[in-house]
Protein backbone atom coordinates (compact mmCIF):
# COMPACT_ATOMS: atom_id res chain seq x y z
CA UNK A 1 0.00 0.00 0.00
CA UNK A 2 1.19 3.41 -0.99
CA UNK A 3 0.75 5.14 2.34
CA UNK A 4 3.15 7.44 4.16
CA UNK A 5 2.85 6.93 7.89
CA UNK A 6 3.07 9.70 10.43
CA UNK A 7 2.35 8.58 13.97
CA UNK A 8 3.47 11.91 15.40
CA UNK A 9 0.44 13.60 13.89
CA UNK A 10 -1.02 14.54 17.28
CA UNK A 11 1.96 16.70 18.11
CA UNK A 12 1.78 18.73 14.94
CA UNK A 13 0.66 22.32 15.20
CA UNK A 14 -2.86 23.02 13.94
CA UNK A 15 -1.69 26.39 12.70
CA UNK A 16 -4.27 28.09 14.93
CA UNK A 17 -2.65 29.85 17.87
CA UNK A 18 -0.09 27.51 19.42
CA UNK A 19 -2.38 24.51 19.74
CA UNK A 20 -1.52 21.04 18.48
CA UNK A 21 -3.94 18.38 17.27
CA UNK A 22 -3.60 16.80 20.69
CA UNK A 23 -5.52 19.76 22.12
CA UNK A 24 -8.35 19.08 19.69
CA UNK A 25 -8.47 15.42 20.63
CA UNK A 26 -8.52 16.33 24.34
CA UNK A 27 -11.27 18.90 23.76
CA UNK A 28 -13.21 16.22 21.89
CA UNK A 29 -12.62 13.77 24.71
CA UNK A 30 -13.96 16.35 27.17
CA UNK A 31 -17.23 16.75 25.24
CA UNK A 32 -17.49 12.97 24.93
CA UNK A 33 -17.31 12.66 28.72
CA UNK A 34 -19.85 15.46 29.23
CA UNK A 35 -22.37 13.76 26.94
CA UNK A 36 -21.69 10.33 28.40
CA UNK A 37 -22.07 11.48 32.02
CA UNK A 38 -25.23 13.51 31.44
CA UNK A 39 -26.78 10.80 29.28
CA UNK A 40 -25.89 8.04 31.74
CA UNK A 41 -27.36 9.97 34.66
CA UNK A 42 -30.62 10.47 32.78
CA UNK A 43 -30.60 6.83 31.71
CA UNK A 44 -30.03 5.42 35.21
CA UNK A 45 -32.62 7.62 36.86
CA UNK A 46 -35.35 7.32 34.26
CA UNK A 47 -34.49 3.71 33.41
CA UNK A 48 -34.79 2.62 37.06
CA UNK A 49 -38.13 4.39 37.50
CA UNK A 50 -39.53 2.91 34.29
CA UNK A 51 -38.12 -0.54 35.06
CA UNK A 52 -39.84 -0.52 38.45
CA UNK A 53 -43.04 0.74 36.84
CA UNK A 54 -43.05 -2.24 34.50
CA UNK A 55 -43.18 -4.63 37.47
CA UNK A 56 -45.70 -2.77 39.66
CA UNK A 57 -49.16 -4.19 40.30
CA UNK A 58 -50.71 -1.05 38.73
CA UNK A 59 -51.76 -1.62 35.12
CA UNK A 60 -51.37 2.06 34.13
CA UNK A 61 -47.77 2.13 35.37
CA UNK A 62 -46.96 -1.04 33.45
CA UNK A 63 -48.53 0.32 30.25
CA UNK A 64 -46.56 3.57 30.45
CA UNK A 65 -43.30 1.64 30.97
CA UNK A 66 -44.03 -0.73 28.10
CA UNK A 67 -44.99 2.09 25.73
CA UNK A 68 -41.80 4.00 26.53
CA UNK A 69 -39.59 1.00 25.88
CA UNK A 70 -41.42 0.14 22.66
CA UNK A 71 -40.88 3.61 21.25
CA UNK A 72 -37.37 4.40 22.43
CA UNK A 73 -35.86 0.99 21.90
CA UNK A 74 -37.21 0.47 18.40
CA UNK A 75 -36.31 3.79 16.76
CA UNK A 76 -32.69 4.13 15.58
CA UNK A 77 -30.59 6.34 17.85
CA UNK A 78 -29.57 8.60 14.98
CA UNK A 79 -33.19 9.35 14.11
CA UNK A 80 -33.94 10.08 17.76
CA UNK A 81 -31.10 12.60 17.91
CA UNK A 82 -32.27 14.25 14.70
CA UNK A 83 -35.76 14.53 16.19
CA UNK A 84 -34.43 16.15 19.38
CA UNK A 85 -32.18 18.51 17.48
CA UNK A 86 -34.20 19.50 14.42
CA UNK A 87 -37.84 18.77 15.14
CA UNK A 88 -38.59 19.24 18.84
CA UNK A 89 -37.22 22.83 19.14
CA UNK A 90 -39.79 23.95 16.56
CA UNK A 91 -42.60 22.96 18.89
CA UNK A 92 -41.29 24.83 21.92
CA UNK A 93 -43.23 27.91 23.12
CA UNK A 94 -42.12 31.03 21.19
CA UNK A 95 -39.94 32.70 23.87
CA UNK A 96 -38.08 29.47 24.71
CA UNK A 97 -37.73 28.68 21.04
CA UNK A 98 -36.16 32.06 20.28
CA UNK A 99 -33.77 31.69 23.22
CA UNK A 100 -32.85 28.19 22.07
CA UNK A 101 -32.32 29.19 18.43
CA UNK A 102 -30.65 32.57 18.88
CA UNK A 103 -29.08 33.11 22.30
CA UNK A 104 -27.82 29.63 22.89
CA UNK A 105 -24.82 28.83 20.72
CA UNK A 106 -25.31 26.25 18.01
CA UNK A 107 -22.84 23.99 19.74
CA UNK A 108 -24.54 24.19 23.15
CA UNK A 109 -27.97 23.40 21.74
CA UNK A 110 -26.52 20.44 19.85
CA UNK A 111 -24.78 19.26 23.02
CA UNK A 112 -27.99 19.42 25.07
CA UNK A 113 -30.04 17.69 22.37
CA UNK A 114 -27.48 14.94 22.02
CA UNK A 115 -27.17 14.33 25.78
CA UNK A 116 -30.93 14.18 26.29
CA UNK A 117 -31.46 12.06 23.20
CA UNK A 118 -28.81 9.54 24.16
CA UNK A 119 -30.03 9.53 27.79
CA UNK A 120 -33.61 8.75 26.82
CA UNK A 121 -32.51 6.07 24.38
CA UNK A 122 -30.28 4.38 26.94
CA UNK A 123 -33.03 4.69 29.59
CA UNK A 124 -35.18 2.27 27.59
CA UNK A 125 -32.40 -0.29 27.68
CA UNK A 126 -31.63 0.25 31.38
CA UNK A 127 -35.37 -0.06 32.06
CA UNK A 128 -35.45 -3.54 30.55
CA UNK A 129 -32.50 -4.63 32.64
CA UNK A 130 -34.00 -3.32 35.85
CA UNK A 131 -37.21 -5.16 34.98
CA UNK A 132 -35.41 -8.48 34.34
CA UNK A 133 -33.43 -7.98 37.54
CA UNK A 134 -36.64 -7.66 39.52
CA UNK A 135 -38.39 -10.51 37.72
CA UNK A 136 -35.43 -12.80 38.31
CA UNK A 137 -36.13 -12.76 42.04
CA UNK A 138 -38.12 -15.74 43.34
CA UNK A 139 -41.81 -14.90 43.52
CA UNK A 140 -41.83 -16.24 47.08
CA UNK A 141 -39.78 -13.30 48.35
CA UNK A 142 -42.44 -10.84 47.23
CA UNK A 143 -45.20 -12.89 48.80
CA UNK A 144 -43.18 -13.21 51.95
CA UNK A 145 -42.67 -9.46 52.03
CA UNK A 146 -46.39 -8.79 51.75
CA UNK A 147 -47.05 -11.45 54.39
CA UNK A 148 -44.72 -9.62 56.76
CA UNK A 149 -46.91 -6.54 56.31
CA UNK A 150 -44.60 -4.50 54.01
CA UNK A 151 -46.27 -1.95 51.76
CA UNK A 152 -45.30 -2.13 48.07
CA UNK A 153 -42.93 0.81 48.52
CA UNK A 154 -41.22 -0.82 51.50
CA UNK A 155 -41.05 -4.12 49.66
CA UNK A 156 -39.17 -2.54 46.76
CA UNK A 157 -36.94 -0.45 49.01
CA UNK A 158 -35.88 -3.16 51.45
CA UNK A 159 -36.32 -6.48 49.64
CA UNK A 160 -36.42 -6.25 45.86
CA UNK A 161 -34.19 -3.40 44.70
CA UNK A 162 -31.09 -4.13 46.83
CA UNK A 163 -30.98 -7.61 45.36
CA UNK A 164 -32.00 -6.87 41.78
CA UNK A 165 -29.51 -4.01 41.31
CA UNK A 166 -26.74 -6.36 42.40
CA UNK A 167 -27.94 -8.95 39.90
CA UNK A 168 -27.94 -6.57 36.96
CA UNK A 169 -24.56 -4.95 37.57
CA UNK A 170 -22.80 -7.00 34.86
CA UNK A 171 -25.27 -6.14 32.06
CA UNK A 172 -25.29 -2.55 33.29
CA UNK A 173 -21.53 -2.35 32.70
CA UNK A 174 -22.11 -3.35 29.09
CA UNK A 175 -24.79 -0.72 28.83
CA UNK A 176 -22.42 1.89 30.22
CA UNK A 177 -19.77 1.07 27.62
CA UNK A 178 -22.49 1.20 24.94
CA UNK A 179 -23.48 4.62 26.19
CA UNK A 180 -19.89 5.85 25.84
CA UNK A 181 -19.58 4.44 22.34
CA UNK A 182 -22.93 5.85 21.27
CA UNK A 183 -21.77 9.40 22.02
CA UNK A 184 -20.08 9.23 18.63
CA UNK A 185 -23.50 9.73 17.04
CA UNK A 186 -23.53 13.24 18.54
CA UNK A 187 -20.97 14.30 15.94
CA UNK A 188 -23.78 14.07 13.39
CA UNK A 189 -25.82 16.83 15.01
CA UNK A 190 -22.73 19.02 15.21
CA UNK A 191 -21.15 18.43 18.63
CA UNK A 192 -17.37 18.81 18.43
CA UNK A 193 -16.75 15.58 20.31
CA UNK A 194 -13.93 13.19 19.63
CA UNK A 195 -15.31 11.66 16.44
CA UNK A 196 -15.91 15.01 14.81
CA UNK A 197 -12.42 16.16 15.84
CA UNK A 198 -11.06 12.95 14.38
CA UNK A 199 -12.77 13.63 11.05
CA UNK A 200 -11.47 17.21 10.95
CA UNK A 201 -7.91 16.20 11.80
CA UNK A 202 -8.03 13.44 9.22
CA UNK A 203 -9.26 15.98 6.65
CA UNK A 204 -6.52 18.48 7.51
CA UNK A 205 -3.56 16.12 7.80
CA UNK A 206 -4.63 13.17 5.63
CA UNK A 207 -3.13 10.82 8.23
CA UNK A 208 -6.46 9.03 8.35
CA UNK A 209 -5.32 5.60 9.50
CA UNK A 210 -3.18 6.96 12.32
CA UNK A 211 -5.82 9.25 13.76
CA UNK A 212 -8.59 6.63 13.54
CA UNK A 213 -6.33 4.17 15.33
CA UNK A 214 -5.54 6.65 18.10
CA UNK A 215 -9.22 7.40 18.68
CA UNK A 216 -10.03 3.68 18.70
CA UNK A 217 -7.41 3.13 21.37
CA UNK A 218 -8.86 6.01 23.42
CA UNK A 219 -12.31 4.39 23.33
CA UNK A 220 -10.87 1.03 24.35
CA UNK A 221 -8.98 2.59 27.26
CA UNK A 222 -12.03 4.50 28.54
CA UNK A 223 -14.20 1.40 28.38
CA UNK A 224 -11.64 -0.86 30.03
CA UNK A 225 -11.39 1.63 32.90
CA UNK A 226 -15.18 1.71 33.22
CA UNK A 227 -15.45 -2.07 33.22
CA UNK A 228 -12.71 -2.36 35.83
CA UNK A 229 -14.57 0.17 37.96
CA UNK A 230 -17.81 -1.75 37.60
CA UNK A 231 -16.06 -5.04 38.47
CA UNK A 232 -14.72 -3.43 41.60
CA UNK A 233 -18.21 -2.23 42.47
CA UNK A 234 -19.55 -5.75 41.91
CA UNK A 235 -16.97 -7.16 44.31
CA UNK A 236 -17.65 -4.53 46.95
CA UNK A 237 -21.41 -5.06 46.84
CA UNK A 238 -21.30 -8.84 46.65
CA UNK A 239 -23.57 -10.59 49.14
CA UNK A 240 -22.34 -14.15 49.78
CA UNK A 241 -24.91 -16.79 48.93
CA UNK A 242 -26.97 -14.63 46.57
CA UNK A 243 -27.29 -14.84 42.77
CA UNK A 244 -24.41 -12.49 41.98
CA UNK A 245 -22.69 -13.29 45.20
CA UNK A 246 -20.91 -16.61 44.70
CA UNK A 247 -17.24 -16.66 45.38
CA UNK B 1 -12.16 1.66 -11.38
CA UNK B 2 -13.35 5.25 -11.36
CA UNK B 3 -14.17 7.14 -8.19
CA UNK B 4 -17.11 9.54 -8.22
CA UNK B 5 -18.98 11.75 -5.77
CA UNK B 6 -22.71 11.76 -5.16
CA UNK B 7 -23.28 15.46 -4.58
CA UNK B 8 -20.32 17.54 -5.71
CA UNK B 9 -22.40 19.68 -8.05
CA UNK B 10 -21.46 20.38 -10.85
CA UNK B 11 -18.19 18.42 -10.73
CA UNK B 12 -19.29 14.85 -10.10
CA UNK B 13 -22.73 13.93 -8.85
CA UNK B 14 -25.74 11.72 -9.31
CA UNK B 15 -28.53 13.45 -11.20
CA UNK B 16 -31.23 11.13 -12.49
CA UNK B 17 -29.77 7.66 -12.88
CA UNK B 18 -28.43 5.82 -9.83
CA UNK B 19 -24.75 4.82 -10.08
CA UNK B 20 -24.25 6.98 -13.16
CA UNK B 21 -22.32 10.10 -12.23
CA UNK B 22 -22.45 13.23 -14.37
CA UNK B 23 -20.56 16.51 -14.17
CA UNK B 24 -17.65 18.60 -15.37
CA UNK B 25 -14.98 16.52 -13.63
CA UNK B 26 -16.71 13.33 -14.70
CA UNK B 27 -16.61 14.43 -18.36
CA UNK B 28 -12.86 14.93 -18.00
CA UNK B 29 -12.61 11.51 -16.37
CA UNK B 30 -14.31 9.97 -19.42
CA UNK B 31 -11.81 11.75 -21.69
CA UNK B 32 -9.06 9.99 -19.76
CA UNK B 33 -10.82 6.65 -20.24
CA UNK B 34 -10.99 7.30 -24.02
CA UNK B 35 -7.27 8.05 -24.05
CA UNK B 36 -6.53 4.88 -22.06
CA UNK B 37 -8.52 2.75 -24.52
CA UNK B 38 -6.41 4.08 -27.38
CA UNK B 39 -3.16 3.81 -25.53
CA UNK B 40 -3.76 0.23 -24.41
CA UNK B 41 -5.51 -0.69 -27.68
CA UNK B 42 -8.39 -2.09 -25.69
CA UNK B 43 -11.53 -0.57 -27.22
CA UNK B 44 -13.81 -2.47 -24.84
CA UNK B 45 -11.94 -1.62 -21.66
CA UNK B 46 -14.51 -2.02 -18.89
CA UNK B 47 -15.01 0.76 -16.44
CA UNK B 48 -16.57 0.39 -13.04
CA UNK B 49 -17.69 3.10 -10.68
CA UNK B 50 -17.00 3.39 -6.99
CA UNK B 51 -18.73 6.06 -4.91
CA UNK B 52 -16.29 7.94 -2.68
CA UNK B 53 -16.86 10.49 0.07
CA UNK B 54 -14.63 13.28 1.26
CA UNK B 55 -13.55 11.03 4.14
CA UNK B 56 -12.65 7.88 2.28
CA UNK B 57 -11.51 9.15 -1.12
CA UNK B 58 -7.81 9.41 -0.26
CA UNK B 59 -7.46 6.02 1.50
CA UNK B 60 -9.32 4.38 -1.41
CA UNK B 61 -7.00 5.89 -4.01
CA UNK B 62 -3.84 5.22 -2.02
CA UNK B 63 -4.73 1.56 -1.39
CA UNK B 64 -5.58 0.98 -5.05
CA UNK B 65 -9.35 0.37 -4.80
CA UNK B 66 -9.96 3.40 -7.00
CA UNK B 67 -7.67 4.12 -9.94
CA UNK B 68 -8.82 7.61 -10.79
CA UNK B 69 -10.96 10.01 -8.79
CA UNK B 70 -12.20 13.18 -10.46
CA UNK B 71 -14.53 15.16 -8.24
CA UNK B 72 -13.86 18.22 -6.18
CA UNK B 73 -10.59 17.29 -4.52
CA UNK B 74 -8.22 20.11 -3.68
CA UNK B 75 -4.60 19.50 -4.50
CA UNK B 76 -2.56 20.32 -1.37
CA UNK B 77 0.72 19.41 0.27
CA UNK B 78 -0.72 17.05 2.89
CA UNK B 79 -2.56 15.06 0.24
CA UNK B 80 0.47 14.89 -2.00
CA UNK B 81 2.06 12.76 0.74
CA UNK B 82 -0.56 10.08 0.06
CA UNK B 83 -1.63 10.39 -3.59
CA UNK B 84 -0.63 11.94 -6.92
CA UNK B 85 -2.62 14.67 -8.66
CA UNK B 86 -3.27 15.28 -12.34
CA UNK B 87 -2.94 18.73 -13.83
CA UNK B 88 -5.51 21.04 -12.23
CA UNK B 89 -8.91 21.43 -13.89
CA UNK B 90 -10.56 24.03 -11.70
CA UNK B 91 -9.57 26.81 -9.36
CA UNK B 92 -11.60 28.03 -6.43
CA UNK B 93 -11.17 30.91 -4.02
CA UNK B 94 -12.71 31.24 -0.57
CA UNK B 95 -15.11 34.19 -0.60
CA UNK B 96 -18.13 35.44 1.28
CA UNK B 97 -21.82 34.97 0.65
CA UNK B 98 -23.89 37.69 2.26
CA UNK B 99 -27.15 39.56 1.91
CA UNK B 100 -27.02 42.34 -0.70
CA UNK B 101 -27.94 44.96 1.90
CA UNK B 102 -25.55 43.73 4.64
CA UNK B 103 -22.87 46.31 3.78
CA UNK B 104 -20.17 43.62 3.76
CA UNK B 105 -17.84 44.08 0.80
CA UNK B 106 -14.74 42.21 1.86
CA UNK B 107 -13.10 40.33 4.72
CA UNK B 108 -12.17 43.64 6.39
CA UNK B 109 -15.88 44.39 6.91
CA UNK B 110 -16.33 41.34 9.15
CA UNK B 111 -15.14 43.23 12.24
CA UNK B 112 -17.47 42.37 15.14
CA UNK B 113 -19.76 40.34 12.88
CA UNK B 114 -20.74 36.70 13.06
CA UNK B 115 -19.37 34.49 10.33
CA UNK B 116 -20.41 30.95 9.49
CA UNK B 117 -18.32 28.38 7.68
CA UNK B 118 -18.45 24.62 7.26
CA UNK B 119 -16.54 22.44 9.73
CA UNK B 120 -13.47 20.61 8.47
CA UNK B 121 -12.88 22.79 5.41
CA UNK B 122 -9.81 24.81 4.43
CA UNK B 123 -11.93 27.95 4.79
CA UNK B 124 -12.56 27.13 8.43
CA UNK B 125 -8.89 26.55 9.00
CA UNK B 126 -7.89 29.81 7.35
CA UNK B 127 -10.43 31.97 9.12
CA UNK B 128 -9.65 30.55 12.54
CA UNK B 129 -5.99 31.32 11.94
CA UNK B 130 -6.86 34.91 11.09
CA UNK B 131 -9.77 35.42 13.48
CA UNK B 132 -7.95 37.88 15.73
CA UNK B 133 -6.38 40.11 13.11
CA UNK B 134 -9.70 40.46 11.27
CA UNK B 135 -11.50 41.16 14.56
CA UNK B 136 -14.37 38.79 13.73
CA UNK B 137 -17.08 38.71 16.39
CA UNK B 138 -17.77 34.99 16.31
CA UNK B 139 -17.04 32.07 14.01
CA UNK B 140 -19.71 29.41 13.78
CA UNK B 141 -18.79 26.03 12.31
CA UNK B 142 -21.78 24.36 10.73
CA UNK B 143 -21.64 20.71 9.85
CA UNK B 144 -22.40 21.02 6.13
CA UNK B 145 -22.87 23.67 3.46
CA UNK B 146 -26.65 23.50 3.57
CA UNK B 147 -26.62 24.14 7.32
CA UNK B 148 -24.14 26.99 6.93
CA UNK B 149 -26.43 28.64 4.40
CA UNK B 150 -29.39 28.09 6.73
CA UNK B 151 -27.49 29.95 9.47
CA UNK B 152 -26.97 32.82 7.06
CA UNK B 153 -30.59 32.84 5.90
CA UNK B 154 -31.96 32.73 9.44
CA UNK B 155 -29.76 35.67 10.42
CA UNK B 156 -27.62 33.77 12.91
CA UNK B 157 -24.58 34.78 10.83
CA UNK B 158 -23.91 37.86 8.71
CA UNK B 159 -21.77 36.08 6.13
CA UNK B 160 -20.91 32.57 4.98
CA UNK B 161 -17.31 31.88 3.98
CA UNK B 162 -16.67 29.03 1.55
CA UNK B 163 -15.24 28.13 -1.85
CA UNK B 164 -16.89 30.48 -4.36
CA UNK B 165 -18.26 27.71 -6.58
CA UNK B 166 -19.96 26.06 -3.60
CA UNK B 167 -21.42 29.42 -2.58
CA UNK B 168 -22.78 29.83 -6.11
CA UNK B 169 -24.34 26.37 -5.77
CA UNK B 170 -26.01 27.19 -2.44
CA UNK B 171 -27.15 30.56 -3.77
CA UNK B 172 -28.76 29.00 -6.84
CA UNK B 173 -30.75 26.66 -4.62
CA UNK B 174 -32.19 29.48 -2.51
CA UNK B 175 -35.79 30.56 -2.94
CA UNK B 176 -34.64 34.13 -3.61
CA UNK B 177 -31.17 33.87 -5.22
CA UNK B 178 -31.15 37.61 -6.03
CA UNK B 179 -31.10 38.55 -2.37
CA UNK B 180 -27.62 37.09 -1.93
CA UNK B 181 -24.29 38.17 -3.32
CA UNK B 182 -20.77 36.71 -3.35
CA UNK B 183 -18.17 39.30 -2.32
CA UNK B 184 -14.55 39.68 -1.25
CA UNK B 185 -11.11 38.99 -2.64
CA UNK B 186 -10.22 35.38 -2.05
CA UNK B 187 -7.38 35.12 0.50
CA UNK B 188 -6.74 31.51 -0.46
CA UNK B 189 -6.87 29.84 -3.83
CA UNK B 190 -7.16 26.12 -4.31
CA UNK B 191 -6.80 23.96 -7.37
CA UNK B 192 -8.92 20.88 -7.98
CA UNK B 193 -7.24 17.92 -9.66
CA UNK B 194 -7.95 14.27 -10.38
CA UNK B 195 -6.36 11.89 -7.86
CA UNK B 196 -4.45 8.79 -8.78
CA UNK B 197 -2.05 6.52 -6.93
CA UNK B 198 1.48 7.67 -6.29
CA UNK B 199 4.46 6.40 -8.21
CA UNK B 200 2.69 5.40 -11.44
CA UNK B 201 4.30 7.88 -13.82
CA UNK B 202 3.03 6.16 -16.95
CA UNK B 203 -0.61 6.33 -15.86
CA UNK B 204 -0.20 9.93 -14.73
CA UNK B 205 1.17 10.80 -18.15
CA UNK B 206 -1.93 9.41 -19.87
CA UNK B 207 -4.24 11.26 -17.46
CA UNK B 208 -2.39 14.57 -17.83
CA UNK B 209 -2.18 14.31 -21.61
CA UNK B 210 -5.88 13.57 -21.94
CA UNK B 211 -6.82 16.58 -19.82
CA UNK B 212 -4.30 18.85 -21.53
CA UNK B 213 -5.65 17.79 -24.93
CA UNK B 214 -9.05 19.26 -24.04
CA UNK B 215 -7.28 22.48 -23.02
CA UNK B 216 -5.26 22.88 -26.21
CA UNK B 217 -8.20 22.00 -28.47
CA UNK B 218 -10.45 24.48 -26.69
CA UNK B 219 -12.94 21.71 -25.99
CA UNK B 220 -12.69 22.62 -22.31
CA UNK B 221 -14.62 25.81 -23.00
CA UNK B 222 -17.69 23.93 -24.20
CA UNK B 223 -17.42 21.61 -21.21
CA UNK B 224 -17.15 24.56 -18.86
CA UNK B 225 -20.05 26.31 -20.50
CA UNK B 226 -22.20 23.17 -20.32
CA UNK B 227 -21.77 22.75 -16.55
CA UNK B 228 -21.30 26.28 -15.23
CA UNK B 229 -23.32 28.55 -17.47
CA UNK B 230 -26.25 26.43 -18.63
CA UNK B 231 -29.09 24.83 -16.70
CA UNK B 232 -27.87 21.48 -15.37
CA UNK B 233 -29.77 18.40 -14.19
CA UNK B 234 -31.55 17.36 -12.05
CA UNK B 235 -33.36 20.62 -11.29
CA UNK B 236 -32.22 22.68 -14.26
CA UNK B 237 -30.50 25.21 -12.09
CA UNK B 238 -28.07 27.55 -13.80
CA UNK B 239 -25.01 28.30 -11.67
CA UNK B 240 -24.13 31.37 -13.78
CA UNK B 241 -20.52 31.05 -12.80
CA UNK B 242 -18.10 32.77 -15.12
CA UNK B 243 -14.67 31.32 -15.75
CA UNK B 244 -12.23 33.11 -13.44
CA UNK B 245 -8.99 34.65 -14.67
CA UNK B 246 -7.10 32.18 -12.51
CA UNK B 247 -8.76 29.25 -14.24
CA UNK B 248 -8.02 30.79 -17.65
CA UNK B 249 -4.37 30.97 -16.60
CA UNK B 250 -4.43 27.38 -15.41
CA UNK B 251 -5.85 26.21 -18.73
CA UNK B 252 -3.28 28.20 -20.66
CA UNK B 253 -0.42 26.84 -18.50
CA UNK B 254 -1.55 23.53 -17.02
CA UNK B 255 0.38 22.28 -13.98
CA UNK B 256 -0.09 19.85 -11.06
CA UNK B 257 1.24 22.03 -8.23
CA UNK B 258 -0.95 22.99 -5.30
CA UNK B 259 -0.75 26.73 -6.09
Amino acid sequence: MNYSWNWGVLFQSTGIGDSTYLHWILAGLGWLLVIAIVAWSIAMLLGSILGIMRTLPSKTARTIGTAYVTIFRNVPLLIQLFIWFYVVPNFLPAPIKSWWMNDLGAHTSALISASIGLGLFTAARVCEQVRTGIEALPRGQINAGYAMGFSTAQLYRYVILPQSFRTILPPLSSELTNCVKNTSVASLVGVAEIISQMKTISEYTQNTIEIYTIVTVIFIVINICLIQGMNLLEKRLRVPGLIAGEK
Amino acid sequence: MLGYRDSSIPFSYIADTPNQPVGYAHDLQLKVVEALKQKLEMPDLKIRYNLVTSQNRIPLVSNGTVDLECGSTTNNQERQQQVAFSVGFFQVGSRLLTAKDSGIQDFADLKGKKLVTTAGTTSERYIRQHEKELGIGEIISAKDHAESFLMLQSGRAAAFMMDDILLAGEKSKATDPDKWVIVGTAPIQEIYGCMLRKGDAEFKQVVDDAIKATYSSGEINQMYNKWFQQPIPPKNINLNFEMSDQLKDLIANPHDRDQ
